[in-house]
């Protein structure tokens, strides 16, 4: 029962959410801040992240190959693989769920406990539309970009410390990287981006907006809200996986 | 004008206000006074839409808000204007874009327009040009207050509420807050309501006071006749401050 008042509730503010805008022109402006705040201030962490798991990816590979009878370019498909079909969608996914979830619940939760989203509805304004439409097509839209860097900085990660540590030559990890690519990989991982993109910035928007109480509850709600996004990320990382493999 | 009839609304299995009924009037400060946790919050939320009654009809100048739907209420806010408890500035704009959202969201001025009325509303309430760039979490309890009330009356707004409009202000910058909200009122001729325990406003303010009790209207009239009034939840409420006890004693001694 529990379920189903959540999720009702869900699609219910979803409704409001994909409302007509009051003010295009102001929405507009919004989106373009959300995109520099949930998006581009998150392109560092990402690199950082990707560069290490790339590397990280390419030591486990390299030490769980060490047969002779396989050629050592499997390292860099290997890393290649990983990297394009689970850690730069998936995984990558799980930890922004944690930075960029984390802020919209708290920010959104934060406007409802001091009145502010009362305020904008006594204005006149659509709360849910105005707050929370910029963030998710912000998000949505910055995740394939987000998923494209990780991809490209972990890859870089593989190359730093495969051949760093003389677990594979470089020549050999960019023929690996090269090798058997298939596209379709790419373009499967890019529809999971962007519905992982959709379950970052709506669900915690979701559990941020109807918050009740104060600092303690908003708090309580961010983390109600990283994990059930997580959640929601796995089970549709698999769904995902059977219907477009 | 605004019209309630018979204002029935519950929590779960509590009924909190219980069939409340009255006017108030336009040009004058309405105050709905009462102790904590005797409905006037729910009254006043229940007025502006922000909660649904169960029973009963709100009436803006006989348009019934409660038969309303979104897109006609959405209108009819437009023209209401509300100051909250803790100001509920938004903290991501400076002090002079909190006031121009608004005009951002419902009018086609131009930038230099807006930036006019802007500086107008916000030397009505004494704030200071320094002060507009300036964010919410860089000006005082009592300046966020007034910046609040400029954003509420920006749109020149038909009603005004105010929702404790004094709490967690010394008694000085009270006083100035509640001058500022009855010459507005006055001055552009709205309809506004205050939401209050403060005795010091009733009695500067209150061109017509509502005393709630337990979620029912228990005693109505004007800031002359509060001291008078033959209401025991009343008296207990009002001479719970010992000033004015000592002011009716005093009025009664010299036969006033």
């Amino acid at each position: 029962m529990h379920f189903f008042y959540h999720a009702g509730r869900y699609f219910s503010l979803l409704t409001k959410v994909f409302s007509k805008p009051e003010r295009h022109k102001v929405y507009v402006k919004r989106l373009f801040s959300e995109i520099d705040a949930l998006g581009v201030n998150t392109v560092g962490l990402v690199v950082i992240i990707s560069i290490f798991m790339g590397g990280i990816i390419t030591l486990q590979v390299a030490y769980n190959m060490q047969n002779p009878f396989l050629p050592s370019y499997l390292i860099g498909l290997g890393n290649r693989d990983t990297l394009i079909l689970e850690f730069s969608s998936t995984i990558l996914g799980l930890i922004l769920a944690g930075k960029i979830g984390s802020n919209i619940t708290s920010e959104i939760g934060s406007m409802r406990v001091t009145e502010q989203i009362d305020s904008l509805e006594i204005m006149g304004v659509n709360p849910a539309s105005y707050l929370i439409l910029p963030k998710i097509v912000a998000v949505v839209f910055i995740f394939p970009f987000l998923y494209v860097i990780s991809v490209f900085f972990g890859l870089i990660g593989g190359l730093l410390v495969g051949p760093g540590v003389g677990a594979i030559t470089a020549a050999e990890y960019l023929n690996g990287v090269q090798y058997l690519f298939n596209p379709h990989y790419v373009g499967f991982s890019m529809v999971k981006s962007l519905v992982f993109g959709f379950l970052v910035s709506s669900i915690p928007a979701y559990f941020g907006y109807f918050v009740e109480g104060g600092a303690f509850e908003v708090g309580a709600a961010s983390t109600r809200a990283v994990v059930t996004t997580n959640i929601l990320i796995l089970i549709w990382d698999l769904i995902l996986t059977q219907l477009l493999m | 004008m605004i019209r309630v009839e018979n204002i029935i609304k519950s929590f779960d299995s509590k009924m909190v206000l219980k069939g409340i009924t009255t006017e108030f009037q336009k040009g004058q400060t309405n105050l709905i006074i009462g102790r904590s946790g005797s409905g006037k919050t729910v009254l006043l939320k229940s007025i502006v839409g922000l909660h649904e009654v169960d029973q009963g009809e709100i009436y803006y100048d006989d348009r019934n808000f409660t038969r309303m739907k979104m897109k006609e209420r959405k209108r009819l806010r437009q023209e209401m204007g509300m100051v909250f408890q803790g100001g509920a500035l938004f903290d991501s704009l400076t002090v002079a874009e909190n006031v121009r959202f608004p005009m951002d969201m419902f009018t086609n001025q131009t930038a230099k327009e807006k930036e006019e009325r802007v500086a107008y509303c916000l030397d009505r309430v004494n704030i200071k040009p320094e002060a507009f760039r300036l964010s919410p979490a860089e000006i005082s309890g009592g300046m966020q207050k007034r910046v609040a009330i400029a954003r509420a009356i920006v749109l020149n707004p038909k009603y005004l509420f105010c929702d404790e409009p004094n709490s967690g202000l010394d008694p000085e910058t009270s006083l100035v807050i509640d001058s500022l909200i009855h010459d507005l009122t006055v001055d552009l001729n709205m309809t506004t309501i205050i939401n209050t325990h403060d005795m010091n406003s009733v009695m500067e303010i209150g061109d017509k006071i509502l005393f709630i009790s337990e979620g029912e209207m228990g005693w109505i009239g004007s800031k002359s006749e509060i001291l008078h009034a033959k209401n025991k939840k009343l008296e207990e409420f009002v001479f719970a401050n010992r000033q004015y006890k000592e002011m009716r004693d005093a009025r009664i001694e010299n036969g006033s």
